[in-house]
């Protein structure tokens, strides 16, 4: 019998952060804590879905006049125009130039891959798979993959966290992006760092955009979590605006999957912002054949509670006051793990806590520290110290607290 | 080219701080071509005439021309939204229970494929993103050859999927535009000459756009000549149940193909059969030599997943999963699909009975041979231009329908006019 045509296909391994929660699922330790996964949960640790989304669902499902026909290729057009909005501010003057359009994705990953197949294919020249794409380091670890399966051939890094002061390495992403070549494409990430938590002040924002202006590097803004980060829309959203009001065309891609919780219906957007209608229309419509070909069209589920939810000013408003709660209760944690270190005396200093922002702090553990706290401590995070503050709850701050003190005294 | 670059650079360079005057990075990219069946949507809709007729639509559509929400699926929708459950992430492979749903429906519960788990099926984007993943795959995986061998014709988004996965298209006789039905010694003919492990793009049923489908005989002579040209089989399976009424009369050609030893690789789309279009309810598979296999082929069709979307969305799947797996939904999903096809197949057959009636002498038999949603009419383009100028009846124009546009109360309105273009 002839062999199979696939015995040659090697066992990939598995993605490190679902492997981690798999470890944590079949972990029967009753003091274990998963600080994985990047997903919000209560202070009971448990998923939180989101009172107006509840609500909003209800009403789609009473809603008998709806039926399941195919979105456009594009998207849902109510909830294209406000998911851009949202990001743009409802003031935008590039919106009320009509140079702004928007691509629904399957969530932030699917908006990044569309965006990232069209710079491939009509960014710096045709089909230019050679142009650089610069990555943070570190980064969200499929930044990579995604622009490299969508044919890019040459990613780089551009420095951004610095171990030693466990902060921002303003100094060397400056650099670097004035050693890199013209017309590179640098993936920001709009705010709440993944997986630093480290943002820019909007000072050193002032201070990247200038720098890629002079040399012409594309700025590709990764949101996924606008918002969350500090509980403001605004606040959160201040670098991508500020980049438009400088004149630059962009690609911003937005992910609904955290402030509005919905995970798992996939909705995204990719705001596309270009010097006039004219060339923003012509992108859609290349657009529009990368997406036939990926997906044909979007899910429609979460784009309906997005845009029922955005088009309502009473849900609007409710919306907003839960991602408030979700952002609250973060900071707050982050806060009780700062204070309670300080506290233990645990050697290092631990403001970078709450000078951190969004979901993940870099604690600055070390590999060896975090297989101690995995292993003797039954506390998973990810190898680079990187821990979802989400994972912790009032319940869970003394024992969390204790096991990094205990880590970083016992462990160097 | 070079010189835009430069533009960009005088510009950036030579630009104040105040008012930044960049020409536009996009200014060389080109408008995309307009959809042709788009156009033909639009043009309809434009269209004053109270008679109007849209035989473009690819969506199933009632006897008074509307969409149709299945029954079963509200009743799904229904026990969802009651359990209230979380919006956690789906594995990248997707729903469990929807994904060995699917891969029973298609291979069938005796399956010893299915049996003995010699198979991996992941959660797709409806029917496209399904065969995308599997296009992706084979294109990073199957190093045998680089050549997708499709009917002709075939869907109009196959090529680009294909071509934007990376491979190269090529194609196989299959309609015979004399007889308006298979052109089966062509297609044997053809495919006996595919060089060895290319790999081959069957429909599994309604074939898209022709409605034109080999007999069961014929399958097995397929089989056999695929089988000896040791060729990669492809199937695409967008109409399950919806093609006969029968979810097994459907899916025989992939399960005899498996049963003859050939391991195929398979897309579902329960956009049509379950009318959850918008759901993007899809499923990809690949038969496997073993479970190990299949455990390794699932891996790597992740890494696939991942930097394309990360994880599937889940309304449409957790539908489908509960209709294929409560007893009670099911029964009633078969009627209901059954119901569907049915009343595509009294639509054909009220037409050619119709067309009798205004006297056409032409042998329409092939409206009732071909099957699905789509039939291929025979109607020559100034004929079709005819139809949409005199009779506001719309469709593209290589005369395909889609039967779905038809209903009771403008079957005969449909018979007058192709006559009165025909005669």
């Amino acid at each position: 019998m002839a062999a199979s045509i696939f015995a040659a296909v090697p066992r990939a391994p598995p993605v490190a952060v679902f492997k981690l929660t798999a470890d944590f699922r079949e972990d029967g330790d009753s003091r274990k804590v998963n600080l994985g996964v990047g997903a919000y949960r209560t202070d009971e640790g448990q998923p939180w879905v989101l009172p107006v989304v509840r609500k909003v669902e209800q009403l789609i499902a009473g809603d008998g006049s709806l039926n399941h026909e195919y979105l456009p290729i594009l998207g849902l057009p109510e909830f294209r125009a406000n998911a851009s909005r949202i990001a743009l501010g409802d003031d935008s003057p590039a919106i009320a130039q009509k140079r702004v359009g928007s691509v629904q994705g399957l969530g932030g990953t699917g908006s990044l891959r569309i965006g990232a197949e069209f710079l491939r294919r009509w960014y710096n020249g045709n089909n230019n798979t050679a142009t650089p794409v610069y990555v943070s380091s570190p980064t969200w670890e499929n930044h990579n993959s995604v622009f490299m399966d969508a044919g890019f051939k040459d990613i780089r890094t551009y420095r951004y966290w610095d171990a030693a002061k466990r902060g921002l390495d303003l100094q060397g992403l400056l650099d670097d992006m004035e050693k890199a070549p013209e017309f590179s494409i640098f993936i920001l990430h709009a705010c709440a760092h993944n997986p630093t938590g480290t943002d820019p002040t909007p000072d050193q924002w002032k201070q990247i955009a200038a720098v890629m202006k002079r040399r012409c590097l594309f700025p590709f803004f990764d949101s996924a979590y606008q918002g969350f980060a500090s509980g403001s829309l605004d606040k959160d959203a201040w670098a991508v605006r500020y980049f438009v009001s400088e004149g630059f065309e962009l690609f911003c891609a937005q992910s609904f999957s955290k402030n509005f919780g919905l995970y798992n219906e996939r909705v995204g957007n990719l705001t596309v912002v270009g010097k006039d209608e004219d060339n923003v229309q012509r992108v859609l419509s290349q657009m529009e054949k990368i997406v036939r070909t990926t997906w044909s069209n979007p899910p429609s589920q979460g784009a309906r509670i997005v845009a029922t939810t955005l088009t309502s000013p009473q849900l609007f408003a409710e919306w907003k006051d839960n991602v408030k709660t979700m952002a609250d209760r973060v900071l707050l944690m982050r806060s009780e793990l700062r204070s309670r270190l300080e506290s233990l005396g645990t050697p290092g200093t631990w403001n970078h806590i709450t000078d951190q922002i969004g979901m993940f702090s870099f604690t600055g553990l070390n590999p060896k520290q975090v297989e101690y706290m995995i292993k003797e401590k039954h506390i998973y995070l990810m190898a680079s110290g990187r821990i979802n503050m989400c994972g912790l709850t009032t319940k869970n701050l003394d024992y969390v607290a204790k096991s990094i003190h205990e880590a970083v005294t016992k462990i160097q | 080219g070079s010189s835009f670059r430069a533009d960009m650079l005088l510009s950036a360079h030579g630009e104040s701080r105040a008012t930044p005057t960049f020409c536009s990075w996009w200014s060389h990219v080109e408008m995309g071509p307009p959809d042709p069946i788009l156009g033909v949507t639009e043009a309809f809709k434009r269209d004053t005439n109270s008679k109007k007729m849209n035989l473009g639509v690819g969506a199933y559509r009632d006897d008074n021309g509307k969409p149709y929400v299945l029954n079963c699926v509200r009743k799904a929708e229904a026990m969802i939204a009651s359990k209230k459950m979380d919006k956690e992430y789906l594995p990248i492979a997707g729903l469990a229970d929807f994904t060995r749903a699917s891969a029973e429906l298609a291979l069938g519960e005796n399956s010893e494929a299915f049996k003995s788990g010699r198979y991996v099926t992941v959660q797709g984007i409806s029917g496209t993103g399904s065969l995308r993943i599997g296009a992706n795959f084979l294109q990073r995986f199957f190093k045998f050859s680089r050549d997708v061998y499709l009917p002709k014709p075939s869907w109009g988004n196959h090529t680009p999927i294909f071509r934007d996965a990376g491979l190269q298209l090529q194609a196989y006789r299959y309609y015979d535009p004399k007889t308006c039905s298979l052109d089966f010694t062509g297609a044997m003919e053809d495919i006996s000459k595919i060089p060895e492990k290319s790999i081959i793009l069957l429909h599994a049923c309604a074939h898209n756009p022709t409605g034109v489908d080999p007999r069961q005989e014929q399958w097995k002579e397929l089989a056999s000549v695929v089988k000896k040209r040791n060729l990669l089989v492809y199937f695409d399976m967008a109409y399950q149940g919806f093609a006969s009424g029968d979810i097994n009369r459907d899916a025989w050609a992939v399960r005899h193909f498996i049963e003859q030893g050939i391991d195929v690789v398979l897309s579902q789309s329960y956009a049509k059969n379950m009318g959850l279009y918008g759901e993007r309810a899809g499923a990809f598979t690949v038969i496997c030599r073993d479970a190990e296999e299949a455990k390794r082929v699932e891996s790597q069709l992740k890494i696939l997943i991942r930097p394309m979307y990360s994880n599937p969305p889940i309304n449409g799947a957790r539908i489908a999963s509960l209709i294929l797996n409560t007893p009670d939904l099911r029964k009633e999903w078969l009627v209901e699909v059954k119901s569907m096809a049915d009343r595509i197949i009294s639509m054909r057959t009220q037409l050619v009975s119709n067309l009798k009636k205004e006297g056409s002498s032409h042998n329409w038999q092939h409206i009732t041979d071909q099957i699905g949603m789509f039939c291929f009419t025979g109607l020559k383009p100034e004929q079709v231009e005819r139809l949409t100028k005199e009779f506001s009846i719309y469709m593209t124009k290589d005369g395909r329908i889609s039967v779905a546009g038809v209903a009771s109360s403008n079957v005969g309105y449909l018979a007058h006019a192709i006559h009165q273009v025909t005669k």
